[in-house]
């Protein structure tokens, strides 16, 4: 009898707070259809169980080996990391909290203004420059962005900085002459410093819905992406792209954007994302 | 049009052809497809539910039952009501009787305030107004100077001021410059804030109980997802926005939020950003829109 409970109409209300959350259609689809295999093989009884199913479903998308998710360094020499991504998603304050947490672990770390586009981008880099207490390099507005990366680790090599951060301007996946442009920039520096750039962030707003594995896969293909940062979870959303992110492309997430001040930085935790999707405290990764 | 969807209604129907005339119980096959479609393309759960609702009291009608071309009348009812839905007709800003017009922009954090505020600067001077921008953004680093290249570019005077970090005040000194130099429209710039952010939401209640604004326009960014629905009704709750600016439009995005925040703020969308570009501003067509969300 207790069985019954778990009719379509269950299933499919689980579901829909998979959708509400942003995992898709597809992959929220595919969740609840094994999730329905292991309550028949398992015979869970009660809806925490099932709950709990399928939060171990979800867990088992992204893995168990926890170092995925941690930011690789170079063995000697500077680390170079790039920010990537459409516009407004929160590469330049990412950059700046994380920067402020390097610092703080004793790193010499130097910014690097790669966003000569956008009115007021430099100004903005080098108030986070200031505030964390990190060097910047910068140009004027209109400079070739590779030209200030391939300064900035130049620099970085010269003058024994452990980590370079660059910042890039916003693009949006579909224009064809913005994504050269980004290529160019990791070849650059690839060629400047061999096995730089180690880490290519896509800065994903974690607002943003289904157009999100889209970004994910144009910018994995132009700029060999390593990792995400998904900011902004702070308020309701979810970021319930991310799942499907991982799932189709196995790309890990690496950062977790909690504010828009230096310490709202957290790493990713597999566990704490999950139960944030279903609405466990304020969708927050504690 | 809508090759996608009405590819997979046909295929919905053809497993019910055969078995005769369609009932309703096909037609609620048929509106699966088209709940998925709404679904992918980030339209709200809930906003997706009521929707339905509307299409399936119309299908299940002669319409659909007697057509011929069943999946072709689905969508085409599925069209119409999301044109319906969006508003039929153009709406203009909202002119103030005595000028200066004062429009807020107003939304969270990236979506597109600073620069959708120079954009309609730059809008308003070429159909010849006076406009006038102001820098309330007091928090994000580099926003007052963001503001300030964009409306030197645009040719636009900007009021700002760099020593005073009340957002408040300097709307309010900013909407006096423009009455005393007799401009006849006023953008002011707000921060990004997320809608759970109390003291910050109670800053823009004040902003708007001081100055009265004509238009509060929120920006929408046209990637957003799920939670667009519940960050318009927490904006529209506390301000009672005026209008809409959708942004972010040049990129590949369905856009289905715009359907959300539409049913549950019924602020009409005004304009259209899709590039970054100064004249990057359009106006609203909800019939492309439609076409937009249902993946033509
Ligand atoms: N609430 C919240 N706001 C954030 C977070 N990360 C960034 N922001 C805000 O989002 C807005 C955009 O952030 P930026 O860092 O300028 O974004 P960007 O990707 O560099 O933007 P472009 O360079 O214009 O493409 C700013 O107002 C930030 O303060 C976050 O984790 N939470
Ligand atoms: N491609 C594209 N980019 C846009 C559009 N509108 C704004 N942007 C970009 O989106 C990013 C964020 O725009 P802003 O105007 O700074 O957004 P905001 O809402 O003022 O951001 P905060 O003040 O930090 O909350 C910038 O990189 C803009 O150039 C648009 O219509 N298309
Ligand atoms: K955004
Ligand atoms: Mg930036
Ligand atoms: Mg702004």
């Amino acid at each position: 009898r207790r069985r019954a409970a778990f009719d379509d109409d269950f299933f499919l209300e689980l579901e829909e707070i998979l959708i509400a959350a942003d995992v898709g259609v597809k992959t929220s689809a595919w969740l609840v259809e094994s999730l329905r295999a292991d309550v028949r093989k398992k015979g869970l009884t009660t809806p925490e169980e099932v709950r709990e199913a399928l939060a171990a479903r979800i867990l088992e998308v992204f893995g168990d080996d926890e170092s995925r998710f941690r930011l690789t360094f170079a063995p000697e020499g500077p680390t170079v990391i790039l920010f990537v991504g459409v516009n407004g998603t929160g590469k330049t304050t990412t950059l700046g909290k994380l920067a402020y947490r390097l610092k703080g672990e004793g790193k010499r770390v130097l910014l690097a203004a790669g966003d000569t586009f956008r009115a007021g981008a430099i100004d903005q880099l080098r108030l986070w420059g200031e505030r964390v207490g990190a060097d910047v390099v910068a140009r004027e507005e209109g400079a070739d962005p590779a030209a200030v990366l391939y300064e900035a680790v130049d620099r970085a090599q010269r003058e024994g900085y452990d980590v370079v951060l660059g910042d890039t301007a916003g693009r949006l996946h579909a224009k064809q002459h913005l994504m050269n442009e980004l290529r160019k920039i990791v070849r650059v520096v690839g060629q400047k410093l061999p096995g730089a750039p180690h880490e290519v962030l896509l800065v994903l707003d974690g607002t943003t819905g289904q157009n999100g594995l889209r970004q994910a896969e144009v910018f994995l293909e132009a700029a060999r992406v390593t990792g995400i940062a998904v900011t902004k979870l702070d308020g309701t959303a979810r970021g319930g792209v991310v799942v499907t992110i991982q799932k189709e492309l196995d790309i890990p997430v690496k950062l977790v954007g909690v504010g828009e001040g230096r310490e709202d930085l957290l790493d990713f935790s597999p566990a704490a994302f999950v139960a944030g999707l279903f609405g466990e405290g304020e969708g927050r990764t504690p | 049009m809508f090759e996608a969807l009405t590819e997979r209604l046909e295929r919905a129907f053809s497993r019910l052809r055969g078995r005769g005339k369609l009932r309703e119980r096909d037609v609620d096959e048929a509106l699966r497809e088209v709940r998925l479609a709404l679904l992918e393309a980030d339209v709200s759960v809930e906003v997706v539910r009521d929707f339905l609702a509307r299409i399936r009291e119309r299908a299940v009608g002669q319409e659909v039952l007697e057509s011929l071309t069943p999946a072709q009348q689905v969508v085409k009812i599925v069209y119409e009501e999301l044109v319906r839905l969006m508003g039929e007709a153009r709406e203009d800003v909202r002119w103030a009787k005595s000028p200066p017009t004062v429009v807020f922009l107003v939304g969270l954090q990236g979506t597109g305030k600073t620069t959708t505020a120079a954009k309609l600067a730059y809008h308003f001077l070429r159909e010849g107004r006076s406009p006038l921008l102001v820098g309330a953004d007091v928090y994000r680093p580099a926003a007052r100077e963001q503001l300030e290249t964009l409306g030197a570019k645009a040719g636009v005077p900007v009021y700002t001021r760099h020593d005073v970090d009340d957002a408040v005040r300097i709307a309010r000194e900013g909407v006096a410059r423009a009455r005393e130099e007799g401009r006849d429209v006023v953008l002011v710039d707000t921060a990004g804030r997320l809608h759970v952010d109390e003291e910050l939401m109670a800053e823009l209640e004040r902003m708007k109980a001081e100055l009265a604004p004509h238009e509060i326009l929120f920006t929408l960014d046209a990637m957003a997802g799920q939670d667009a629905v519940r960050v318009a009704r927490e904006f529209h709750g506390r301000l009672a926005l005026t209008g809409v600016v959708v942004t972010k439009l040049d990129g590949d995005s369905r856009g289905g939020a715009v359907l959300s925040v539409r049913a549950v703020t019924g602020a009409p969308v005004k304009f259209v950003a899709v590039g970054e570009k100064l004249e990057d501003l359009e106006p609203f067509y909800p019939d492309r829109m439609a076409q937009r969300i249902l993946g033509m």
